[in-house]
């Protein structure tokens, strides 16, 4: 029996009826990934920046569980796209998104990362970086604060844990 | 400054009618044809001192590219801002880069985004966009797909 | 005998220490660097463009983006070319203030090179150190302009508003408190055997070198060259402080970060002197909304930002968006330096080179 797994709203059901000791055990593992991301060392510009406040002492996004920024996209699961998605950037992030293991998930910070931002008319951004990998969640702001970020993770973090995401084998 | 008047002087008599002192209130300086340039940047580089060319850039002017150069004596505390006409259907202009060899990743910008060619560049090849990149963006003709 | 070629390997645009998208391509013998090739235009947002389709006014924000480290410092530069060019004169009262808040831009640029250049090095405490002092600095920011990181707090004329009455006592107790900070710094870092071995005579960088290659700033002055703007070609108010210029002698990794280091301090004095000549006024000269300087007249006015010469290049075409900017950025013409010292040099010492030239990709891509 063939079985869409692209289809979001009603696959968990789909695989329930199917066999329930794979999703029972599948609840675990989004239940433990959401707690401990591993974020990719990416980033260019002013967003990370504020990404990098957010990871130390005042901030302090190690409360969350997600300290581990990783240096290569093999060890990481989360690529927080902040920054612009210029032209010659494109096949770099089109390269790391490639190399990163399933399950991967991405989070858009900043308004350039989200829709080109105040350089949308511009002739070398891209109008988000949606279109180069699947977004899950969008944090806005110019650049937005060290506690928009978390907001954002959270929200990151209520999806995996509920199985619904964008990018799922 | 006296000294100041003195290298624009200098220059004056050098080329005679070919320099046109340029009225400006903010920065001395001369727009002088485009072939004497690499001669010009030598005399004032060994003869007076200007060791620091701080901004090398272009303007279109849509009838012709204008090269805007700032240079700077430090051991003197003196500027001066050199200018020249480049023509616009052929654009090319005489490489500053074995004079200061700042100008190297500067001439690459104009190249890149004016598309104004230097000759003489060791490395003539774009530096902000991708190489495959068409067109040259800060040309006034150049339309925007937004 | 053994067959051996040389490698190239890829250092960025994603990497730790890719100050922000900076991919060095370095070909290497070994573990010798033979030469280490820079490549800038992953960051390029096409600044230059968009400055002609925005007015005067609009543009000012974007300004703030360039050098994001040094927050008011490229917007100071921005709104005094524009002054420069439609004859606007300032008030007292902002032009003390600007030089305030550039001034602890400047601080805080250098506290993250420091922390910066300590979790390259692999001491990751450096940073949550020097994040965490320059944490009170934003907390200055947010209180003025609202904004963390990129306040745009400068207008063409003066300042968007006045103080908060919480400013003046918070940079009077951060003033107070810089030389304990920097003992902290030394105490933590800079006496520590592996921090020393790893900076001294690494990178070195003679002046002939940098002033032909354009190198301003901090890296120039740590080659002996006492070349600062605010001093050589003052601008705004800077002549009326008293400071030093602290020049370096090798012109040596060590030697950059011991003039930045020596840079805050002399921040620290001139913002005391600011603080103790602020006068009372106005803080934004009268402007109308939308102005047009005079058609042909071009400006070029340079500051002495946080990583050296920055200046602004406007000509004006009579209308109410300028009619060609260039910003003239310090990291775009440091960078040309990399290859100069990191050839000859190990594979570690290019990461240290990176971090000690302190670029930012913003500003060196626009």
């Amino acid at each position: 029996m063939a079985v869409d797994l692209n289809k979001e709203n009603n696959d968990v059901e789909v695989l329930q009826k199917n066999n329930i000791l794979v999703t029972t055990l599948e609840k675990i593992w989004d239940w433990g990934r959401s707690w401990s991301f591993w974020p990719l060392n990416y980033g260019c510009n002013c967003c990370p920046i504020e990404m990098l406040a957010a990871s130390a002492a005042r901030f302090d996004i190690a409360r969350y569980g997600y300290e581990v920024f990783r240096a290569s996209p093999r060890q990481a699961d989360l690529i927080i796209v902040a920054g612009p998605v210029t032209l010659k950037m494109k096949p770099i992030l089109e390269r790391v998104w490639a190399q990163m293991p399933e399950p991967k998930w991405v989070l858009a910070m900043g308004n350039c990362a989200t829709s080109g931002g105040p350089f949308k008319d511009g002739y070398s951004i891209l109008p988000g970086c949606d279109t180069v990998v699947p977004v899950d969640v969008y944090v806005p702001g110019c650049p937005p604060r060290p506690e928009a970020l978390f907001h954002g993770l959270l929200e990151l973090k209520k999806k995996v844990a509920s199985g619904q995401y964008t990018h799922r084998r | 400054m006296s000294s100041q008047q003195a290298v624009i002087e200098d220059i004056s008599n050098t080329w005679g009618n070919q320099i046109e002192v340029l009225e400006d209130e903010f920065f001395a300086g001369v727009k002088v044809p485009l072939q004497i340039l690499p001669e010009l940047f030598r005399k004032i580089r060994d003869e007076h001192g200007f060791n620091y060319l701080a901004n090398l850039t272009a303007v279109d002017h849509q009838d012709r590219f204008e090269l805007v150069y700032h240079i700077y004596s430090i051991p003197d505390n003196r500027k001066l801002m050199v200018k020249a006409d480049v023509d616009h259907d052929a654009p090319s202009a005489p490489s500053a880069v074995s004079i200061w060899p700042t100008a190297d990743w500067q001439e690459r910008e104009v190249f890149d985004l004016m598309g104004i060619r230097f000759e003489g560049h060791p490395n003539l090849k774009r530096i902000l966009l991708p190489d495959e990149f068409e067109g040259h963006p800060l040309r006034k003709d150049f339309q925007m797909k937004g | 005998m053994l067959q051996t070629e040389q490698l190239t390997i890829n250092i960025g645009p994603q990497h730790p220490s890719a100050h922000g998208g900076l991919h060095v391509e370095a070909v290497l013998d070994g573990e010798v660097v033979v030469d280490a090739i820079p490549h800038v235009g992953y960051v390029h947002r096409s600044v230059e463009k968009i400055a002609e389709s925005r007015t005067y006014a609009q543009f000012v924000p974007y300004t703030a983006r360039l050098d994001y480290l040094g927050t008011h410092l490229p917007v100071i530069g921005y709104v005094q070319a524009v002054e420069k060019l439609a004859g606007i004169e300032v008030p007292e009262r902002a032009e003390y203030i600007r030089v305030i808040m550039g001034e602890l831009s400047r601080i805080a640029s250098h506290q993250l090179f420091i922390g910066s250049l300590a979790i390259d090095l692999g001491a990751t405490t450096g940073l949550l150190y020097c994040m965490r002092d320059r944490e009170r600095i934003m907390d200055m920011f947010e209180m003025t302009s609202g904004q963390r990181l990129l306040a745009a707090y400068m207008r063409i004329g003066g300042i968007a508003e006045d103080l908060p009455p919480e400013f003046l006592p918070a940079v009077r107790s951060f003033v107070r408190d810089i030389p304990k900070m920097i003992k902290e710094y030394q105490g933590l870092l800079y006496g520590n055997e592996i921090f020393q071995a790893r900076l001294k005579g690494i990178g070195k960088l003679s002046a002939q070198d940098a002033i032909a290659y354009g190198v301003t700033g901090p890296n120039l002055r740590a080659c002996g060259v006492s070349y600062d703007i605010r001093k050589a070609e003052p601008y705004g108010i800077y002549d009326r402080f008293d400071f030093e210029i602290p020049v370096g002698s090798n012109g040596d990794a060590w030697d950059r970060l011991m003039v930045r280091n020596e840079e805050i301090i002399q921040s620290g004095r001139i913002i005391e002197q600011a603080l103790d000549q602020l006068p009372e006024g106005e803080i934004r000269a009268k402007v109308p909304r939308v102005f047009k300087p005079e058609k042909g007249k071009s400006v070029y006015h340079r500051i002495e930002g946080a990583k050296g010469e920055l200046g602004y290049y406007i000509v004006s075409d009579g209308g109410e968006k300028p009619y060609r900017l260039h910003v003239r950025a310090p990291s775009f013409v440091n960078l040309m330096a990399l290859p100069l010292v990191s050839r000859g040099g190990l594979v570690q010492d290019i990461i240290v080179n990176i971090a000690t030239l302190d670029p930012v990709l913003g500003e060196a891509d626009r």
